[in-house]
C-alpha cells in the first residue's frame, strides 16, 4: 500500500527535478520545481508529517515559487544555450564526475546503514491521538521557543534586506 | 638610614642629568657636591654609630625590600655597614667629594658640565652600592654600574676617537672579568643556595673543604673579575688608556672608586679565600708581579698622567700582594692610604695640565715649582707618600704588606716588593724632578699663560696633602694599629699570620725605606744633576729601553692575539653567515611566498561557478573520507 | 508490515534529489535556475529530516524542517533582491559574466 503511493510520488519528484535543471526556459523550470514540491508534499504525508506537507505546499509551492516566477518574468531572461554546447568543457566534465561520485558516496552508505532502535516517543498511536499539528506546535512553543523567536528576527532582517537591495 | 648613602648621589645624578641643562652651572655644582657631602656625612654618622656598638656586633643593616624571590633562593636590596664597608664608604665619599669640588674648577670651560657632574654622582652612587651591598648580586650591580660609568667618563670627550676607543677598551676588558664573576656567582648559588654575604661566608667552611678544587676555582673566578676591575696582570691594559678621560675622572677611577672594587671584593670574600691556599698564592704572585711590572714600565714613560696610571697598577699590585699573603687588613689599609695620595697625585697633575693648557708631556715641562707653588708642594707630598717615605701614609701601609709577605714565608715576594719600592722611588721622583724642578723646557707662549689653579682646585689639593701625610698613623703601630683592630673582626685570622719580632720588622722597614730612598737618589742624580745620563743609558741598552717604552708590547700582543682574530671572525660571520645564510634564508622565504602567491592568485577568478565546483569537489573528498574510512 | 517503505528508500530518493540539485548548480548559467537548484537541494535535505523523524519516532526532525523553510524563505527573498540589483547593473543573469569577487 505504501509502495503504491511512494513509487509514483518518487518518480514524479525525480522527473520534475531533472526537468528543472535541463529545461532551457526559466519559466518551465520554475513550473517543474512546483511539481517537485507537490510530490515531496505527498511523501511528507506518507511519512505522517501532515503539518509539514501543508506548509510545503503553502510556503514553497505558493509563496516562494510565485516570487520566483515574478522575478523570472520581470527580468525577461530568455533561453540559455544548450548544455552540450557550453564552452567550458573541462569544468563540465569535472562537475559531472563530482556529481556521480557524490551520488555514489551518498547512496552506498545507505545500504550498509544499520537501522538504529527508534528512541523517540512520537509513535503512530500518539500521532493519531493528539495530532501532528498539535505536537509540532507544542514543541515549537516550549522546547524550541528561542530558535523560533530568532527565526522571526531572521525573517524581519530578510524583509529589510530585500527592500534595501531591490530599491531603485 | 644607611641605604640613603648610595641613594642620595643617585638622586642627585638623576636631577642633574635630566634637568641640569636648564640650570645655572652653580646650581649643578651645588647639587652634585651637596649629594656627595650628604653621603659623606651619613657615612660618618653611621661610622660613629658603629664605634658605639660593642666590638662583636659592629654592623648595621638595612633593606629596601625584596628583589628576587624564587623558591628557596632570594635576594634583597639589602645594605650592610660593617667595619670594612665603613672604611670603604668613608674613603669613597671623602675622596669622591674632594674630586667633585676639584671638578668645579677643572671643568668650568666644558660645555657638558651637567653631564659630567651627573656621571660623577652616578659613579659615586654605584661605588657606594658596591661597597654597601649585603649580598653578591647587589654588589655586582654596583660592580657593573662603575664599569658603565667608567666607560661613560673615560669616553666623556667622545668627539676624540682616542677617548671613545679608550672607553670601549675599558668596558670590554672589564667584561672578561665580569664574565668570570657571573660564572662564579651562579656557581655560588648552586653551592650555597644564597648570595647573601652572611650565609655564604658563614657556611663557607662547612660547604667547602679546605684546599679543595671547588674552593680554588670559585675564588679564582672572583679573582679574575678582580683583576679586570683592579687592573692586574693580565687585564690591566685598559687603565693606562683610561687617561683619555678628564683628569678628575682619572683621579676618581684610580683613587676612590673602580680599581679598589677588586680589592674590596677579595677582602669581602676573605673567608672564602681562606679556604683556598692555592688561590691566595696566585693572588699574591699576580699582585707582586704586577707591582714590579707596572713600576718598570713607569720608569720610561713621558706622559705625566700615564706614569701615575702605571703607578696605580703597581700600588694595586701591592694591595693584592697583601691580600694574597693573608694580610687583608694591610691590603685595605694600603687601599685607604693609596686613595689619598693617588687622588692627590692625579689632581696635582691635573692642576699642572690645567695650567699648561692641556700639555701632558713631561719633556716639555720642568721648573714649574716657581709658578705652581701649591701644586708642587702637594705633588711632592703625594710622591713621598707613594714612594713610601716615612712618615707619609704610603710608608706605613706598604711596610705592613711587605712585613706580612716576609712573615708568611713568601720571601721572594718580599724581595719583589722591595725591588718595586726602589722602582717606585725612582719613577715618582723622576716625574717630580722633570716636572717641577730643574730648568724650564716650556716655550715662551705657554710660559706667559701659566697660572695657578682656582681655589676650588687648590682646596682639595691641600686637604688631600694633609691626608696623605697623616692618614698613615691610623695604622700605627704596624699590625695592631687602630685600623687593624677596627677591621679585625671582619677578617678571618690568617693561617699565614705569624707573629713577627719587632726587631725583624724594623729591619724590614728600614730595608724597604732604604730601597725607596735609593730610588729617589738615583732619580736625583740622573734627572736633576745630569739630565743627559738617562739618554746615554737608554742608548747603551736599546732593547731594554724600547721594551719598557713600548710597555712590553703587550697592547700589540693583545691586538694581534685577541682583538684582530675577534674582529676578523666577526667580519667573516657578518659577511658569510649573516649576509648569505641569515639574509638568504629570510629573503628566500619571502621570495618563495611571493612565487607561491603569484601561482595561487590564478585560482581566484571571481567566477562563482569555479568556486562552487571547488566546494563540490571538497565535499566529495570529505564525504568520501567519512563514508569509507570506517 | 512488509509493505512498509524502508528508510533507505527515502534516503536514496533524497540523495538523488540532492545530487540533481548539485548538478543543476554546476551546469546551469542562469542565476535564477541555479537558485532553483539550491531550493531543490534544501528540499532533499528536508526529506531526510522528515524521514528520520518518522523512523526514529522523534518530532525534532519536523521542527528543524520548519526552521529550514523559514530560512529558505528569507534566503529566497534576499537572494532574489540581489539578483534584481545585479541585473539592473549588469543587464545579465549569466553567472559567467559576473566576476565581482575577483579582487
Amino acid at each position: 500500500m505504501e509502495w503504491l503511493m511512494f513509487v509514483p510520488l518518487a518518480a514524479m519528484a525525480l522527473i520534475t527535478a531533472t526537468l528543472v535543471i535541463v529545461l532551457r526556459n526559466p519559466v518551465y523550470c520554475a513550473l517543474s520545481l512546483v511539481g517537485t514540491f507537490f510530490a515531496l508534499s505527498g511523501i511528507y504525508l506518507l511519512l505522517q508529517a501532515q503539518f509539514i506537507a501543508v506548509i510545503q505546499v503553502i510556503v514553497y509551492a505558493g509563496a516562494i515559487m510565485v516570487l520566483f516566477l515574478f522575478v523570472v518574468m520581470l527580468l525577461d531572461l530568455g533561453h540559455e544555450r544548450p548544455l552540450w554546447l557550453q564552452r567550458d568543457r573541462p569544468r563540465l566534465l569535472i562537475g559531472v564526475g563530482a556529481v556521480v561520485l557524490l551520488l555514489l558516496e551518498l547512496v552506498i552508505p545507505v545500504g550498509s546503514w544499520t537501522a538504529r532502535v527508534p528512541q523517540g516517543s512520537s509513535t503512530s498511536e500518539l500521532m493519531g491521538g493528539v495530532g501532528n499539528t498539535q505536537l509540532v506546535g507544542r514543541l515549537l512553543f516550549t522546547e524550541f521557543l528561542v530558535p523560533f523567536e530568532i527565526t522571526s528576527v531572521i525573517l524581519l532582517i530578510a524583509i529589510i534586506g530585500a527592500m534595501v537591495l531591490a530599491r531603485r | 638610614m644607611i641605604w640613603l648613602i648610595p641613594v642620595i648621589p643617585l638622586a642627585g645624578s638623576l636631577v642633574v642629568g635630566l634637568i641640569g641643562r636648564r640650570m645655572p652651572r652653580m646650581l649643578v655644582a651645588v647639587i652634585a657636591c651637596g649629594a656627595a657631602t650628604c653621603s659623606l656625612m651619613l657615612s660618618a654618622m653611621s661610622f660613629a654609630r658603629l664605634l658605639l656598638l660593642p666590638v662583636e656586633g659592629r654592623q648595621l643593616r638595612a633593606s629596601l625590600g625584596s628583589w628576587i624571590a624564587s623558591g628557596d633562593f632570594s635576594v634583597s636590596f639589602g645594605f650592610l655597614f660593617d667595619p670594612l664597608s665603613a672604611i670603604m664608604a668613608l674613603v669613597v665619599c671623602g675622596v669622591g667629594l674632594l674630586i667633585h669640588i676639584y671638578s668645579i674648577g677643572y671643568m668650568t670651560e666644558d660645555r657638558d658640565y651637567p653631564r659630567f657632574f651627573a656621571l660623577l654622582n652616578l659613579f659615586l652612587a654605584e661605588m657606594l652600592i658596591l661597597v654597601l651591598a649585603d649580598n653578591y648580586l647587589l654588589l655586582f650591580v654596583g660592580w657593573e654600574g662603575v664599569g658603565l660609568c667608567s666607560y661613560l667618563l673615560i669616553g666623556f670627550w667622545f668627539e676624540r676617537p682616542a677617548a671613545a676607543s679608550a672607553g670601549t677598551k675599558a668596558f670590554l676588558v672589564n667584561r672578561i672579568g665580569d664574565g668570570a664573576i657571573v660564572v662564579g656567582l651562579i656557581w655560588m648559588i648552586l653551592l650555597f643556595g644564597s648570595l647573601d654575604f652572611r650565609s655564604v661566608l658563614m657556611d663557607a667552611p662547612t660547604v667547602l673543604a679546605y684546599g679543595s678544587v671547588t674552593a680554588s676555582i670559585l675564588t679564582l673566578l672572583l679573582f679574575i673579575g678582580a683583576t679586570g676591575k683592579s687592573a692586574q696582570l693580565p687585564l690591566y691594559v685598559w687603565l693606562p688608556d683610561a687617561m683619555e678621560g678628564p683628569t678628575p675622572v682619572s683621579a676618581l677611577i684610580h683613587a676612590a672608586t673602580m680599581v679598589t672594587a677588586g680589592v674590596y671584593l677579595i677582602a669581602r670574600s676573605a673567608p672564602l679565600f681562606q679556604l683556598a691556599p692555592l688561590s691566595l698564592d696566585i693572588v699574591a704572585w699576580i699582585g707582586g708581579l704586577t707591582a714590579l711590572y707596572a713600576a718598570s714600565i713607569a720608569l720610561v714613560q713621558t706622559d705625566i698622567k700615564r706614569i701615575i696610571a702605571y703607578s696605580t697598577i703597581s700600588q694595586l699590585g701591592y694591595m693584592f700582594l697583601g691580600l694574597g699573603v693573608g694580610a687583608y687588613a694591610a691590603g685595605v689599609f694600603h687601599l685607604m692610604t693609596h686613595a689619598f695620595f693617588k687622588a692627590l697625585l692625579f689632581l696635582s697633575a691635573g692642576s699642572v695640565i690645567h695650567a699648561l693648557a692641556g700639555e701632558q708631556d713631561m719633556r716639555r715641562m720642568g721648573g714649574l715649582r716657581k709658578y705652581l707653588r701649591v701644586t708642587a708642594w702637594s705633588f711632592l707630598v703625594g710622591a713621598l707618600a707613594n714612594a713610601g717615605i716615612v712618615p707619609f701614609a704610603g710608608f706605613w701601609s706598604k711596610d705592613e704588606i711587605l712585613a706580612a709577605a716576609y712573615a708568611s714565608g713568601h720571601w721572594p715576594l718580599w724581595a719583589i716588593g722591595c725591588l718595586t719600592a726602589l722602582g717606585t722611588g725612582l719613577y715618582m721622583f723622576r716625574l717630580y724632578f722633570l716636572t717641577f724642578e730643574g730648568r724650564s723646557r716650556l716655550d715662551a707662549h705657554t710660559l706667559g699663560h701659566i697660572h695657578e689653579a682656582p681655589w676650588s682646585m687648590r682646596l682639595p689639593l691641600v686637604l688631600l696633602a694633609l691626608g696623605s701625610a697623616t692618614v698613615g698613623f691610623v695604622g700605627v703601630p704596624p699590625g695592631s694599629g687602630r685600623l687593624q683592630q677596627f677591621l679585625g673582626q671582619v677578617f678571618p685570622v690568617s693561617a699565614h699570620e705569624v707573629a713577627i719580632e719587632p726587631s725583624v720588622e724594623a729591619v724590614l722597614a728600614v730595608t724597604a725605606l732604604a730601597m725607596a730612598i735609593g730610588g729617589i737618589v738615583v732619580a736625583y742624580r740622573y734627572y736633576l744633576v745630569d739630565p743627559h745620563r738617562p739618554e746615554t743609558l737608554a742608548a747603551r741598552y736599546p732593547t731594554l729601553y724600547r721594551t719598557l717604552f713600548h710597555k712590553y708590547w703587550i697592547d700589540e700582543l693583545y691586538d694581534a692575539a685577541v682583538v684582530r682574530p675577534t674582529v676578523n671572525a666577526a667580519r667573516t660571520l657578518s659577511e658569510v653567515f649573516d649576509a648569505r645564510m641569515v639574509d638568504g634564508t629570510v629573503n628566500g622565504v619571502a621570495a618563495l611566498v611571493n612565487r607561491i602567491g603569484s601561482l595561487l592568485r590564478r585560482l581566484q577568478t571571481g567566477q562563482v561557478p569555479a568556486y562552487v565546483l571547488s566546494i563540490v569537489v571538497g565535499a566529495v573528498v570529505l564525504l568520501g573520507y567519512l563514508a569509507f574510512s570506517g | 508490515m512488509t509493505a512498509t517503505v524502508p528508510l533507505s528508500a527515502y534516503l536514496i530518493l533524497s540523495a538523488a534529489l540532492f545530487v540533481i540539485g548539485v548538478a543543476g548548480v554546476l551546469i546551469r548559467r542562469n542565476v535564477l535556475v541555479i537558485f532553483m537548484a539550491i531550493e531543490l537541494m534544501l528540499n532533499a535535505v528536508n526529506l531526510t529530516f522528515v524521514a528520520f523523524a518518522r523512523f526514529l519516532r522523534s518530532m525534532d526532525g519536523q521542527i528543524i524542517v520548519l526552521f529550514v523553510m523559514a530560512v529558505a524563505a528569507a534566503e529566497v527573498a534576499v537572494g532574489l533582491a540581489i539578483i534584481i540589483a545585479l541585473y539592473r547593473n549588469k543587464e545579465s543573469a549569466n553567472v559567467d559574466e559576473i566576476n565581482l569577487l575577483k579582487g
